[in-house]
């Protein structure tokens, strides 16, 4: 018994120092609120999903793609949950090209529900060009690609301030305290009341960054919740049959004189 | 060793093989389930034909499903003959008014049913379709009639949107 | 095989194990005499074991859905985690069963220095282990290039530059890994061809690691001979087959923690940027199972030297066997040894932790000073060790671990033939 604990706490104590290793490089500290989405029963709050997509689809989409999601995927089980229906209507209010036809031309059609959200550019060479060279990010795995995840995107969005005195800045460039190099080319992107919220939640730049962060870890990570109960299952699992192991272990064990 | 014992020791073993057997299932399900239709392939389960063009006695083929489904226009002879076949003369029963809701247009997956070639056009003894492969015919039902398939060429689930578009699937 | 005795008791057994031995081996397998105080450590090989067949199963359902193409892979990645009938899950379990598999390994490592398992006669199962634990990084290496993300571009380039190095023919060697002037598509399929080859070359060398294993059969915590099978040995089967399996429960436990709330956590952000030719990220780091020798690369200033001390690091391992002197094989009775032991262990995680850290500043005078004892152990500390080094007794067998004895079971024997004359 003492053998195994002493191995299984190495093995956690392994586990952990693996977690330290990589994340010793980021030590920024980061604004802080309470995910629903976090810890072992973590699910995300559908209203808060539901208004994110708003905040993307009203402030964020003239900008950034979301190229690996489909409007499908915002009825899908584990997601913002819009019922079939309302996908539906969300996404024939966006046009995209399709064809060609029998006449061997491309036309314009409603999107349906199996077509990609519609990218705001053509092409990365057309965002760039459009916004002074740089390319505003696909969304579609944002906070999966920031070291700091969630907490950074929340915090970035909030970071606006004017540049300390010595500091210049070039023209179309900003200050952000939570930027890597606090310099950044997308002007603050939400202001208190820029949107109305469907379900008459007051947008403030706070709520807006908190929803739309929670949207965008849904859009990195859409079977999150899924994954979650399959691990507390699989967990319990392995525990169950450890112990049934462990039991059958000694009993086997006892027939010759050693300790396991 | 008393037989109590011996007992409890098997019920210990049988449980931790059944545990452990539940686990090794639920472990492989995902390696299996994985080659089934993902979500994106099942999102495009349904395409809508335009057919306002389609004049009688023609048939235009479309891809649905990766499989391509005829959609023919039928005379009123070829609708005559369909409906005055015999139940006994057919190799699977099936009447044309089941097959047809909308006696004009015959919507069938153009898959012959022996080992999944296409079926040509207005070919064969039954003035239907008729499979190069192995020589099935099928009648203006698409109706299997003469060679080695089994059955009916199938009618997916289809709905007139409205007069001039069906929706397959 | 040497117990050729086993004959099946059907009548069909006996023809078909006449024409193929499978039983043979079976049964070998299974009555396979393994000494009865092997701790948890040695389970890891079982472990490892497990390891290799997930990441072989997991790998084959990934590349039935992911595309080996410069302008498709990170597309097809997201394919699979997004769309994929359990994709996510499987694909979760290959990333992070490639982090547990190292961690294995390293624990199988550093069993095997502690209870001198390399020593004689088991050097070849030593080797081909060292060879198995090149192709594992070979493997893992290449695995994470094919996300086709900015770490496994920036990763690709860097790693293929070691090549460089070599004087004269290092750039056109480059070139030819690349299939270009740069790493690209040429690059990715090759990788991924290799990625999925390498696999079966490792299962191969399992068999053959385990085959010279069962020759002189395991080592033990006490590092002497024993006689099998006899009172010190069990038969594989049940007895190492359920602790095996128990500590690989364990095992499994931490792993389904990483998978299922913490999928990412050892994986590099950078890596769900699609790659960029034109951008590098800021830091480029290995993943973590390459850190200690990638501390050693950067802690040589030269470029064909900084090569070359890598390479030596892993290869001064292949011939261990016969750099450790000392006829004592487990630690427990050379307490010099197992000081030496421990400040090994402690100057590979600190290499392990300056491979992360920025190679400047203090950073690198402490991997350079790191790098000079993880060599000066090897070819100093061990081979004079075995010479200065005042031994403890060692038992005569594992069941009467008392009196002094030798670590050879022949000598052991001898001296209590001796002693029964007395």
């Amino acid at each position: 018994m003492k053998s195994f604990l002493k191995i299984f706490s190495i093995l956690i104590f392994l586990g952990c120092s693996l977690n330290f290793y990589s994340s010793a490089a980021e030590k920024v500290e980061y604004l802080k609120t309470d995910w629903s989405f976090k810890g072992l029963f973590g699910k995300f709050d559908r209203g808060s999903l539901q208004r994110g997509y708003q905040v993307y689809t009203e402030v964020c989409a003239s900008c950034h793609s979301m190229k690996y999601l489909s409007y499908r995927n915002l009825a899908e089980d584990g997601g913002p949950e819009f019922s079939v229906a309302e996908a539906k209507a969300i996404a024939a209010s966006f046009d995209v090209t399709d064809g060609p036809n029998a006449d061997g031309e491309m036309f314009i059609r409603p999107a349906k529900l199996s077509d990609k959200f519609v990218m705001p550019y053509e092409n990365i060479k057309a965002a760039q060009a459009a916004n002074g060279g740089a390319y505003p990010p696909d969304m579609s795995v944002l906070v999966k690609a920031r070291g700091g995840g969630v907490d950074y995107i929340y915090s970035l969005l909030q970071g606006y301030e004017e540049a300390p005195s010595g500091i210049t800045l070039d023209d179309g460039v900003y200050y952000n305290k939570y930027m890597y190099g606090n310099n950044i080319k997308m002007s603050a992107p939400l202001s208190d009341d820029l949107i109305e919220y469907g379900d008459g939640t007051k947008a403030t730049v706070e709520q807006m960054s908190k929803d739309v962060t929670t949207f965008l870890m849904w859009a990195a990570e859409p079977h999150l919740e899924s994954r979650h109960r399959m691990g507390f299952k699989a967990i319990v699992y392995l525990i169950i049959l450890t112990i049934l192991v462990y039991f059958s272990m000694k009993k086997i064990w006892s027939r010759v004189e050693s300790e396991v | 060793m008393s037989e109590k014992k011996t007992n409890r020791r098997d019920f210990l073993f049988t449980a931790t093989y059944a545990v452990g057997a539940v686990g090794v299932g639920a472990a492989v399900w995902p390696m299996i389930d994985q080659m089934n239709p993902d979500a994106s392939v099942k999102a495009l389960a349904s395409t809508e034909v335009d057919i306002s063009s389609v004049k009688p006695g023609n048939t235009i083929t479309v891809l649905w499903r990766g499989k391509p489904v005829f959609i023919r226009r039928r005379t009123q002879e070829e609708i005559t003959e369909a409906r005055l076949v015999k139940m006994e003369d057919l190799i699977h029963p099936e009447k044309d008014e089941d097959r047809a809701k909308n006696p004009e247009w015959l919507v069938m997956l153009g898959v012959c049913t022996h080992l999944g070639c296409v079926p040509l056009n207005d070919k064969g003894d039954y003035d239907g379709w008729f499979c190069p492969c192995h020589g099935s015919h099928y009648d203006t039902s698409g109706r299997i009639r003469k060679g080695p398939a089994p059955w009916n060429m199938e009618v997916p689930k289809y709905e007139f949107v409205n007069a001039n578009t069906i929706k397959i699937g | 095989m040497s117990d050729n005795e086993y004959i099946p008791k059907s009548k069909v057994g006996k023809w078909f194990n006449d024409r193929l031995p499978l039983l043979t081996l079976a049964n070998h397998l299974t009555d396979y005499p393994t000494p009865k105080n092997l701790n948890y450590w040695w389970t890891f090989g079982g472990i490892l074991t497990f390891c290799l067949i997930t990441q072989i199963i997991t790998g084959l359902t990934l590349a039935m859905h992911y595309i080996a193409h410069a302008d498709m892979a990170f597309e097809s990645v997201e394919h699979i985690m997004r769309d994929v009938n359990y994709g996510w899950l499987i694909r979760y379990i290959h990333a992070n069963g490639a982090s547990m598999f190292f961690l294995a390994v390293y624990i199988h490592i550093f069993r095997s220095l502690f209870y001198g398992s390399y020593k004689s006669p088991r050097e070849i199962i030593w080797i081909i282990g060292i060879i198995i634990y090149l192709l594992m990084m070979a493997a893992a290496f290449m695995g994470y290039v094919l996300p086709w993300g900015q770490m496994s571009f920036w990763g690709a380039t860097v790693i293929t530059n070691l090549f460089s190095a070599i004087p004269l023919v290092g750039e056109g060697i480059v070139t030819w890994l690349w299939g270009g002037y740069s790493v690209d598509n040429p690059t990715l399929t090759r990788f991924f061809t290799l990625h999925y080859l390498i696999p079966f070359l490792i299962l191969g060398l399992v068999v053959l690691h385990i085959w010279a294993l069962h020759v002189p059969g395991n080592n033990n915590p006490v590092g002497i001979d024993i006689k099998k099978p006899s009172k010190d040995t069990v038969p594989f089967h049940p007895y190492i087959v359920i602790k095996d399996g128990f500590a690989l429960l364990m095992f499994m436990i931490v792993f389904a923690f990483f998978v299922f709330y913490s999928p990412n956590i050892l994986g590099h952000a950078d890596n769900y940027i699609e790659a960029n030719p034109m951008v590098t990220p800021a830091h480029i780091v290995p993943e973590w199972y390459l850190l200690p020798f990638y501390a050693i690369l950067r802690s040589v200033p030269d470029k064909l030297l900084g090569v070359i001390a890598m390479l030596s690091a892993i290869l001064i391992l292949a011939v261990l066997p016969w750099l450790d002197t000392s006829k004592i094989r487990s630690a427990v009775f050379r307490p010099l040894y197992k000081q030496f032991y421990w400040i090994l262990v402690a100057d590979v995680l600190i290499l392990g932790y300056m491979g992360a850290m920025p190679a400047e500043g203090l950073y690198l005078l402490i991997a350079r000073v790191a790098t000079a004892y993880y060599f000066l152990h090897f070819l100093v500390v061990l081979p004079l060790l075995g010479f200065k080094e005042k031994t403890l007794p060692v038992p005569l067998s594992i069941t009467e671990p008392v009196l002094g004895g030798m670590a050879n079971l022949a000598t052991a024997k001898q001296n209590e033939s001796i002693d029964k004359i007395k």
